[in-house]
């Protein structure tokens, strides 16, 4: 089903990943990612994987929902390690067939290339399993608010996105609920040529337009009729404060990064 | 033998996930031809889920589904060839309209069927009479109906079907009572004209109480009795304890026997209650 897809999706919990300023995620993700791109040898893959090992652990989130979240960027690193191995000319070879040429050091980037890949993108697993969509914007909200200097509209940017968020997760089901409907209409999306499968769709797509219209025009009119009018003067019920935790985990952070640039320069 | 039937049927939604939540557990329910069955229970109790599984929508997580006493699920092509005898009414229909006019909307499901053109305008107009969609709505845009002819409308779209079990997801929620009526009649015609097996899902007891021959439960995912509805009536107050009101004939009889009048078992519509204080009535003496 639709609705099994995991991929940003977030798990409430109770432990000090969850409970963490959705800013001091944000920075740390970053950071994170930041490492893995400075990280050179094996010394400081093996280190920020730990590391990553290790924060899983702390946030409790299941093995299986990771492994359920990478299922649908599967393909993009396999791709990424078949054009790694096969594109890349190294000196000492390992296997030679015609004009297929696999090196060692192909091999050795595919597998470097595909950690990093997998390191990267269940980096942001953390974040978004750990935070709701909307602490993460209203973080985002906050990171950004500087910008709100030269004119640009953050407050609106971090509403449209939280109702995005908001939302998505109902149009799925939504869109699972149609599905469901026509295919007991005897509606059949799964044989057929390309015309007829894009045909297909339109059961789907049309219902589903107008219940997101239709939403829309709702949840607009429930936002005036409560005197939503942008961020101006705008208060939150939630204010976010950076606690001990925040800092600590910071200051873990800046540590982890030097590290891993300490082990580029010295191994 | 039953037309329809399930054998241990449970469903777990989301396994493997924080949100895994099991819907329905160990379901063993029969139904026959022509059989008018209802199905209750609060709400979250597990009747959407479990009625998606007599089609095939959902698949069991385990148990299983007969139909004319073969597993719906033996093959791909079986359970396609079932969800044509089994049409399947969501909650809230309407919702599922995406054609230009009603006609090619209502002909959605036939034409899948791959029915020929010939026969498919009889079948549209016949189902359109059925829910009392007359000429004059065929040629409308589905989206300028009032809610209750949508409703229709889109019941018509699975009556046209012709299904031998004609599954309704809380058809009347949300009409007038007048609109209301009309569609259980419709339905009731349906019934009548092709000897169709109907499970009507709902929470209005009225409804149940005047039409079905059997009622299940359902309670927290499990079945936890099923009956005719004089059986299933009697105890208004168990029917309390499950989020759940008896039909107000039934409740009324129950105070009256209550009070100490020798009001019979068994009642649970208007028409029986009046029979039988007539009957009292015409015993004269104290109850007169
Ligand atoms: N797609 C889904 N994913 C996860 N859980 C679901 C899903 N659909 C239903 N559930 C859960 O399964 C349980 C049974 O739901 P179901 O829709 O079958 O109840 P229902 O008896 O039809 O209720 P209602 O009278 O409100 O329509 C509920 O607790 C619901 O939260
Ligand atoms: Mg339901």
């Amino acid at each position: 089903m639709l609705k099994d897809i995991t991929l940003g999706q977030f798990f409430p919990g109770n432990t000090i990943v969850n409970k963490l300023d959705p800013r001091t995620k944000l920075v740390l993700m970053i950071a994170y990612i930041a490492s893995l791109f400075i990280a050179r040898g094996l010394f400081a893959y093996l280190f920020m994987f730990v590391i990553l090992l290790t924060c899983i652990t702390i946030s409790k989130i299941k093995p299986k929902a990771i492994l359920r979240g990478l299922r649908p960027v599967f393909i993009i690193i396999l791709v990424t390690v078949f054009l790694n191995i096969f594109f890349i000319r190294g000196e000492t070879i390992l296997f030679q067939f015609g004009f297929i040429v696999i090196t060692t050091e192909g091999v050795v980037t595919a597998a470097f290339m595909a950690s990093r890949l997998m390191m990267l993108i269940v980096s942001t697993f953390l974040l978004t399993y750990t935070t709701s969509p909307i602490s993460l914007t209203n973080g985002l909200e906050k990171m950004l608010n500087p910008l709100k200097k030269i004119k640009l509209p953050v407050h609106e940017f971090a509403m449209m996105m939280s109702i995005a968020l908001r939302f998505i997760p109902t149009l799925i089901e939504e869109t699972d609920k149609i599905i469901s409907a026509q295919k007991s209409r005897g509606a059949d999306f799964e044989t057929g040529g390309l015309i007829k499968r894009a045909k297909s769709v339109l059961p789907i797509i049309v219902p589903l337009f107008i219940s997101a219209f239709r939403r829309a025009d709702e949840l607009a009119t429930a936002m005036e009729s409560r005197c939503y009018h942008g961020g101006e003067g705008r208060t939150s019920m939630k204010i976010l404060r950076f606690s001990a935790a925040d800092y600590i985990a910071l200051l873990f952070g800046a540590i982890v990064v030097t590290i891993v640039v300490l082990l580029g320069i010295y191994f | 033998m039953a037309l329809i039937r399930t054998e241990k049927l449970s469903h777990t939604y989301s396994t493997g996930t924080p949100f895994e939540h099991v819907a329905i557990r160990d379901i063993c329910f029969e139904a026959e031809r022509g059989e008018y069955i209802g199905v209750i229970g609060a709400t979250g109790s597990g009747k959407s889920t479990f009625i998606q599984h007599l089609n095939g929508l959902l698949k069991p997580t385990a148990g299983f589904v007969y139909y004319d006493g073969v597993d719906i699920h033996e093959s791909k092509h079986r359970t396609k060839e079932v969800r044509s005898k089994v049409g399947l009414v969501f909650q809230y229909p309407e919702y599922q309209l995406f054609e230009a006019t009603v006609f090619d909307d209502i002909a959605f499901g036939p034409k899948n069927m791959g029915l020929p053109d010939s026969e498919l305008k009889d079948r549209v107009y016949e189902a359109a009479g059925f829910v009392g969609l007359n000429e004059s709505f065929m040629q409308k845009s589905p989206f300028e109906l009032s809610g209750g002819e949508k409703r229709r409308a889109a019941i018509a779209g699975v009556i046209a079907m012709h299904p031998e079990v004609l599954i309704l997801d809380e058809p009347t929620a949300g009409l007038d009572p007048g609109g209301q009526a009309e569609i259980i009649r419709n339905i009731m015609n349906y019934k009548n004209s092709r000897d169709a097996t109907i499970i009507l899902v709902t929470h209005n007891m009225e409804e149940i109480a005047r039409n079905v021959d059997k009622i299940f439960l359902l309670r927290n995912g499990y079945l936890v009795s099923n009956g005719t509805p004089a059986e299933m009536f009697c105890d208004t107050e168990k029917l309390a304890k499950m989020g759940l009101k008896a039909p107000v004939a039934a409740i009324i009889a129950a105070r009256l026997r209550a009070l100490g009048l020798p009001v019979k078992d068994g009642i649970y519509t208007i028409k029986q209650l009046q029979a039988e204080l007539n009957k009292l009535k015409s015993k004269g003496g104290v109850y007169a």
